[in-house]
């Protein structure tokens, strides 16, 4: 069973208590986007096998949505923040790069990060 | 073998939702004078069930106040709050409120909830928005038990599963 901790009540909130809300950190491109940027805000997603940054909603709790860094295969949970961010924290992906040195996960993670 | 706890369905309660900066001095200033409470902490309910004040989420709290006097309350709040970005709603008939009492009330809800009711994680003065069973509900612990608040429209439902882990089983032992 996944628990994540809900980074506004602090609850630690069962997967039944949750929402999932698909991949974090989508960057919206509206009409005069092109084809291929409106593609990839639809459709493209890094989907991988390993750490993933979600969107999850407290929906039994608090209602709020927050962002969690969770393993796809393990269920590793490393963290969750709040959604009012274009990024995660620094020190999750310090976290996340200690057990996964070769993590990336779209433009976070790399060498300058 | 004696049941584990009794399941009883409150008398209507006046409810109000508020939602604004619970930081802001006004708000401050408006619970207290509709509730005689400070504004709780994360997960905090302060007062009891005739007045009081529960913290549902960081920017929303749940006021209990008499049935007949939720008009008045709300008038108080909109005074307090004028020119700030708030918002106060009667719900006292949008839902329903069960008393659960003796022995056993923290099983009878772990049968229920996915919450851990352990003495160490959960006492008095904690209040907490969860699911109970297939629905919507919160629930808060005062000296005599549990008080649970769940919609109107399922309360049939909440007292169902609520009386049947009342009346059923035996208690675990891990919260004693
Ligand atoms: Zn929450």
């Amino acid at each position: 069973m996944l628990i994540l901790e809900c980074p506004y009540c602090g609850v630690n909130a069962d997967e039944t208590e949750l929402h999932a809300g698909g991949e974090a950190h989508l960057k919206r491109f509206g009409p005069e986007a092109s084809d291929e940027e409106f593609e990839g805000y639809l459709f493209v997603r890094e989907n991988p096998k390993g750490v993933h940054l979600e969107r999850w909603q407290h929906r039994y709790g608090c209602g709020k949505w927050f962002h969690a860094a969770r393993c796809t295969t393990t269920l590793e949970v490393f963290g969750t923040y709040p959604a009012q961010t274009l990024a995660p924290p620094k020190e999750l992906v310090a976290k996340i790069k200690e057990k996964r040195p070769d993590w990336t996960w779209r433009e976070f993670g790399g060498a300058s990060t | 073998m004696s049941d584990m706890a009794v399941i009883t369905r409150a008398d209507a309660r006046g409810m109000i939702t508020l939602r604004g900066d619970l930081g802001s001095a006004k708000m401050k200033k408006a619970v207290k004078a509709a509730t005689d409470q400070a504004i709780p902490t994360s997960g905090q309910f302060l007062g009891n069930g005739d007045k009081g004040v529960a913290w549902m989420s960081p920017d929303e709290l749940l006021l209990i106040v008499p049935y007949d006097g939720v008009a008045q309350a709300i008038e108080v709040l909109e005074q307090a709050l004028v020119k700030t970005h708030f918002l106060a709603v009667d719900v006292s008939d949008a839902r329903a409120t069960f008393t659960v009492s003796g022995d056993g009330t923290r099983d009878v809800l772990a049968r229920l909830c996915p919450v851990d009711l352990h003495p160490d994680s959960f006492g008095t003065g904690q209040v907490r928005r969860t699911r109970l069973a297939q629905i919507a509900a919160a629930f808060w612990m005062h000296d005599a038990g549990f008080d649970v608040v769940c919609f109107r429209s399922v309360a049939d439902y909440a007292e169902g599963v609520l009386t049947r882990a009342a009346t059923t089983g035996e208690k675990t032992g891990f919260f004693a």
